[in-house]
Order: structure tokens, then C-alpha cells, then sequence
């Protein structure tokens, strides 16, 4: 395994949904709910994608996954143009990417035995021989800290932890070089993540797992990712390394976005010194021309709102789209900076 | 603005379900009080009886299955325990309101927020239809809904979920309770979002000296909001203090558990990525309880006496309170 090569690379990805007419004269409309993004993974790495509701993270990965109707743009795994794939060289592509789903509720058949649901990828993707396949399931519920013996029982027999540990079991089967992981804990009880994503941080190390994480606790992010892209309303307004966007959030909306979780340490001082941002999002349908946060940003100017910034690497490998960040002696200074509590 | 009065006090409250098992105790002697003013958060796993405890204290259990088996729940003079349901219905939305956790399916898709504010101030305050939907408009600008006039006759679809949320709100405080139940009212809303609610429930609180009921399952969440914590456990209070006691000495090892096994911000300036602390295994389902303390089985300080007895709750000078076996014996005590 090379580990600086590039696995997968999306390049200008749209992802636009049409949308009732709401009349008989006006033409339909469009949600565009990914508009542009681009970004690549380094082998043996992980990418996170966070963003509030409907910024878009998850069409994104089930666009990465061919489950979602891309517009246009480009996706590449390795040298396979996944994007471009159809039929059967689509189905095969699939044993080299798997989703690990949110709810470990809704994502398992509740008719169907938990080591079945871990063969059914080796099954329909004939992967070795019935016997090899047996053993492969055996030793996938035992990597992912389940008994051999529970492959008899039905979901609802198990926790919800233990069922997102057979999610993760499905997801590993045909040994996956990436695993898109959607919000794999946010449904899980406090006590219960951790233990989740030290499965996810174990499993990597040992098999060398690429992780597209999608997100929206930037605690979690920061704990597990290598990179870290932020999205907003279909686009990505900044990227860059772990340590350079945690050091250095450029962003209003990233700062406003890491102001806003609550922290233990913080407390209510970090409360009293908290970014504010007013109102909602704008609709997907009819995104403002200018820069799409605009509308809620604290330090906008008109001419912000008037044309859209481009995403621009403002120091080594840190991209941001935001026309007010400036770049003095080879550091980028952030409009906004977040005090630091603890 | 935390008074010392106390407004609300609950007392051995039990709660049971018959189910074909047999009969289950989800709640088991839960003793709490609220004073006026302050905000008093409730965490724990989903399961560990924090939802049911909130329901019980507006006798809003369903029963049968369920019912209130022993305890007290004196509001002021009055034990809510034992009061008829025509008086229920007079302190509930009232007196003491609640938010519940879902904004999507809480509120009545049929009916317009305006009609949904105002149902409780025709029936509590008895205003007339008309000034019912001139305070619903007062209400949503408190509760900073832009356009009030025109929101107010639209339907809950129309509004985003921070926006439902606050109708709910909204809703909870129109009638000025002395007491507000919030159980997990951001769970389901954009952390940015988040933040806009627990300032609106600041500033109300401030304005209106309501005291706050706050269930959480998130450890920044109480550092953020509360005065008080209580921490439940299978059906039991198994620590209670200040906020600062609580986060900063954690004396049961269930709470130490809950405040160090998720990544904090700041994770990326220390030079190693550290393994997060699990707590072992998952929460006993109630018919696995036995003897003894519920925690037991994931505990890493378990030792004989912690199967054979419940631990009390022995409370500190300060009104630290902690139900373990640990404490109980200073000896012990792990740092």
C-alpha cells in the first residue's frame, strides 16, 4: 500500500433534484443540492464531511456511491471512472466501496439473521467458495468485537452498538478499499459512540480502510479525521488538513460552526462569547447569486452577497471560499477568531 | 436568580409497567427537587427512565400499562401524585409546561400555530379568540420568529425545524409557568440552531424566572445550561449536585465514564490521537437487574459487596449526592 497515493478524486460533482412545478406556467424547479463540489482521499486516510441538515454530506456520499443521480461531474476510484460505470461494471465497482448507514435500526432487514445480512455482499458478489464464505463471516463478527454465535440471532436481538457493529461487518466483507460512513454514531447512545469509533480508528489501522466520515459533531471529526471539508447549502466552503483547519478555522460559517457545540471544559463562558448566527439557511431552490452564507454572516459586505467566491487555496493545502480572508506574511488571518476556552 | 425555594419536590417516586413479563420498575425511588429559577438538567443513556421521569410529574404515564406505584411529587402545597385529573388539567401547560423532543411530530399538523399557542391561553387564562392570537403573535416575536402576523396563521409544515421548535416554545411559555420541561429540545436541530434555542431559553428564564427541567444525554450541553445535574441510571438518581460538582468531581464511576468517552474540540493539539475511554458494555435491560447496583456489570471498580446491594445515596456537605459503593467507603475512593 502506497500511502501517499490519491484513491479517490471528485471533481465538480452536481447532484440537482427536480422539483413539482408549482404551477402550470412556471417552469419546474431545481434543488440543487450538490453544486460543485471537489475533493480527493489519500489511501489509508480519512475524509470528513460536515455540514448542518441539508447542506448536502450525504447526497454527496451517496453520490460517491452511485445511490444518487449524478448531474455531472467526475468521480474516480483508483484508475476506474465510477461515474461513467454502468450495469455489471457498476455492481462489481461496488465490492470496492461500502456505506455504513446511520440508523443501525432501519439499514438491517429485521426478518433476516445477522450473519446472513454480513454474507448476502459475499453472496451476490460471489466472492469465494459457500465454505470460504462461512469462514469469511465468522471472522468479519469476530473483527468487529461480536461472537461467532450471534450470526443466529435477528437484529432486533441486539443493541443498537451492537447493531451498527454488524453494519460495519457488512460493510467489510468484500474488503472495501472505501468505506463511506454516514453519520455512523449520531444514532448511537453517548456511552455507546465510543466505543464505535474506536472500532472504526482499529479497523483502519489494521486493514488499512479509507474513510469518506460524514458528520455533522465537529468533536467527533476532529477526534477521527486526517481532513476535514466543510459544506454549506451544496458546496464546500472550506478544506484542509486536521491540524490547519482546527488550528485555524477561516471560514465565518466553519468558526461560527465549531463556536456553536457545547463543551465540558467550556461551560458557559464559551456560551457568553459564542458566534450567533440568525435564521435558517437559505432554500436549496433558489440559492442567493453571491456567496451562500451572506444571508446569516456577521462580517458580510454587499459585495459579498452580490458575487459567488471562489474556493481558493489561501496557504498550502488549506482551500477557502470566502472573498474576505487575506493572506499576510504566508499566514491566513481569519475574519472571525474564535476564542479559545480551555 | 436560583432562589433557595423550593418549588417543586419529588420523593421516592416509583413508576411500574405490566407487560407480559410481569411487572417492570422503570422508575425506582427517583428523589429530586427543583428551586425556583434555576435550571436543573437530567442525564443519562435512553432507557435510564430520565423521559419517564418528566411524564410522571405531569401524570402524562400511559395507564394502564404504566402506572405511579408509590412517591410524592409536591408542587408547593400539593402532591400532583394524588390530585384528581380536572386539577391535572389545570396545572398542566399552565403551571408546569413541557417541549418535547421531536418539533416535527409534536405539534398538530392540521391546526395552525397561531390556533396551537392559543389553545392553552383560551383555556388557562380565558381570553377570547382574538386577544388568544394577539399574545400567540407576542409569544412568536419572544421567541424570535420573524414576521410574527404573518407566521402565526401558517401551519407547522411551513416552518423549518428550529422554527417548530420554537413554536413549541412558544407554546410552553404562554401561559408564564413557574416550571418548563424540556426533554432533549435540540436533539433533533442543527447545532448553530442549537445555540439560538438555549439563548432564547436563557433570556426567557432571566425575564421570566421559570425554572427549567433541561434532559440532555450531553455532557456540553449541561456544562453549558445548567446549575444543577442529576445523573439517572436503570431507573435510578445515581448522582446529583451542582453542575460544577458534577463535571469537575464525578464521584460515580457511570458519570466519569459519560464525561470522558467523547472526543472533546481541541482533540487535534495534542500531538497523539488518543484511544477514547469506553464504558464497557451496554445498559441491563430491566429484567437483568437483579440485586445490587445496576452499573455493576460495566463498572471497572465493581467488587463483591456491589451484587448483593444497592448502594444509597450519601450526600456530601455542599449537596453532592453520590449512590455508590466507592464513595460510600472514603477509603476507597478512586481519584
Amino acid at each position: 500500500m502506497n500511502p501517499s497515493s490519491t484513491l479517490l478524486t471528485v471533481t465538480d460533482l452536481k447532484v440537482h433534484f427536480p422539483h413539482a412545478r408549482t404551477g402550470w406556467f412556471k417552469p419546474p424547479e431545481v434543488v440543487k443540492a450538490v453544486d460543485g463540489v471537489s475533493f480527493d482521499i489519500q489511501r489509508g486516510t480519512t475524509l470528513a464531511v460536515v455540514g448542518e441538515s441539508g447542506s448536502g454530506k450525504t447526497t454527496t456520499a451517496l453520490a460517491v456511491m452511485r445511490l444518487a443521480p449524478l448531474t455531472s461531474g467526475h468521480i474516480t476510484l483508483g484508475n476506474t471512472d465510477v461515474g461513467a460505470l454502468q450495469g455489471e461494471a457498476l455492481r462489481e465497482v461496488r465490492k470496492r466501496v461500502q456505506i455504513i448507514f446511520q440508523d443501525p435500526f432501519s439499514s438491517l432487514n429485521p426478518r433476516q439473521r445477522a450473519g446472513d445480512a454480513v454474507r448476502a455482499p459475499l453472496d451476490l458478489m460471489k466472492v469465494g467458495t459457500p465454505a470460504q464464505r462461512t469462514e469469511r463471516v465468522t471472522e468479519l463478527f469476530t473483527q468487529v468485537g461480536l461472537r461467532p454465535e450471534q450470526q443466529q440471532l435477528f437484529p432486533h436481538q441486539f443493541s443498537g452498538g451492537q447493531r451498527q457493529r454488524i453494519n460495519i461487518a457488512r460493510a467489510l466483507a468484500t474488503n472495501p478499499e472505501l468505506v463511506v460512513c454516514d453519520e455512523p454514531v449520531s444514532a448511537l447512545d453517548v456511552a455507546i459512540r465510543a466505543q464505535i469509533l474506536n472500532l472504526l480508528a482499529r479497523l483502519q489501522r489494521e486493514l488499512g480502510l479509507t474513510y469518506l466520515f460524514i458528520s455533522h459533531d465537529m468533536a467527533v471529526v476532529e477526534h477521527l479525521c486526517d481532513e476535514i471539508a466543510v459544506m454549506y447549502l451544496g458546496q464546500i466552503v472550506e478544506r484542509a488538513p486536521r491540524r490547519v483547519f482546527f488550528n485555524n478555522p477561516l471560514h465565518p460559517y466553519s468558526v461560527a460552526l465549531m463556536s456553536a457545540v457545547p463543551t465540558v471544559k467550556g461551560g458557559r463562558e464559551r456560551a457568553a462569547q459564542r458566534i450567533k448566527l440568525v435564521g435558517d439557511p437559505p432554500s436549496p431552490l433558489s440559492p442567493p447569486p453571491g456567496c451562500r452564507f451572506a444571508s446569516r454572516c456577521p462580517v458580510a459586505e454587499p459585495a459579498c452577497a452580490a458575487e459567488l467566491p471562489p474556493l481558493r487555496e489561501v496557504t498550502p493545502q488549506h482551500w477557502v471560499r470566502c472573498r474576505r480572508i487575506e493572506v499576510v506574511g504566508g499566514m491566513a488571518r481569519p475574519i472571525i477568531v474564535l476564542q479559545q476556552v480551555a | 436568580m436560583a432562589t433557595t425555594e423550593k418549588l417543586l419536590q419529588v420523593e421516592n417516586l416509583q413508576v411500574e409497567f405490566k407487560t407480559r413479563r410481569g411487572t417492570a420498575l422503570v422508575l425506582n425511588g427517583v428523589n429530586f427537587d427543583i428551586k425556583r429559577g434555576e435550571t436543573m438538567c437530567v442525564v443519562g443513556e435512553s432507557g435510564c427512565g430520565k423521559s419517564m421521569t418528566a411524564l410522571a410529574l405531569l401524570r402524562l404515564i400511559p395507564s394502564p400499562p404504566g402506572r405511579i406505584r408509590a412517591g410524592r411529587v409536591m408542587f408547593g402545597e400539593e402532591d400532583l401524585v394524588q390530585a384528581s385529573e380536572a386539577r391535572m388539567r389545570e396545572v398542566r401547560g399552565n403551571r408546569i409546561s413541557m417541549i418535547f423532543q421531536e418539533p416535527m411530530t409534536s405539534l398538530n399538523p392540521v391546526f395552525t400555530v397561531g390556533d396551537q399557542i392559543g389553545e392553552s391561553l383560551r383555556l388557562h387564562a380565558g381570553l377570547d379568540a382574538r386577544q388568544a392570537r394577539q399574545r400567540s403573535i407576542e409569544m412568536l416575536q419572544q421567541v424570535g420568529i420573524p414576521a410574527p402576523e404573518r407566521r402565526v396563521d401558517e401551519y407547522p409544515h411551513q416552518m423549518s425545524g428550529g422554527m417548530r421548535q420554537r413554536v413549541m416554545i412558544a407554546m410552553a411559555l404562554a401561559c408564564r409557568p413557574d416550571i418548563l420541561i424540556a426533554d432533549e429540545p435540540t436533539t433533533a436541530l442543527d447545532v448553530t440552531v442549537q445555540a439560538q434555542i438555549f439563548d432564547l431559553l436563557r433570556d426567557l428564564q432571566r425575564d421570566k424566572g421559570t425554572a427549567i427541567l433541561m434532559i440532555t444525554h450531553d455532557m456540553g450541553v449541561v456544562a453549558e445550561m445548567a446549575d444543577r445535574v442529576m445523573v439517572m441510571y436503570a431507573g435510578r438518581v445515581i448522582e446529583q449536585g451542582t453542575t460544577e460538582q458534577v463535571l469537575s468531581q464525578p464521584g460515580h464511576p457511570y458519570t466519569q465514564g459519560l464525561i470522558k468517552c467523547l472526543p472533546e474540540l481541541g482533540s487535534s493539539r495534542h500531538a497523539e490521537r488518543v484511544e477514547l475511554t469506553e464504558i464497557a458494555g451496554v445498559m441491563p435491560s430491566i429484567w437483568e437487574l437483579g440485586s445490587g447496583c445496576a452499573f455493576r456489570g460495566r463498572c471497572p471498580h465493581a467488587m463483591a459487596r456491589c451484587a448483593s446491594e444497592v448502594p444509597p445515596m450519601i450526600t456530601a456537605d455542599g449537596g453532592h449526592g453520590v449512590a455508590c459503593w466507592l464513595t460510600a467507603q472514603p477509603l476507597r475512593r478512586v481519584a
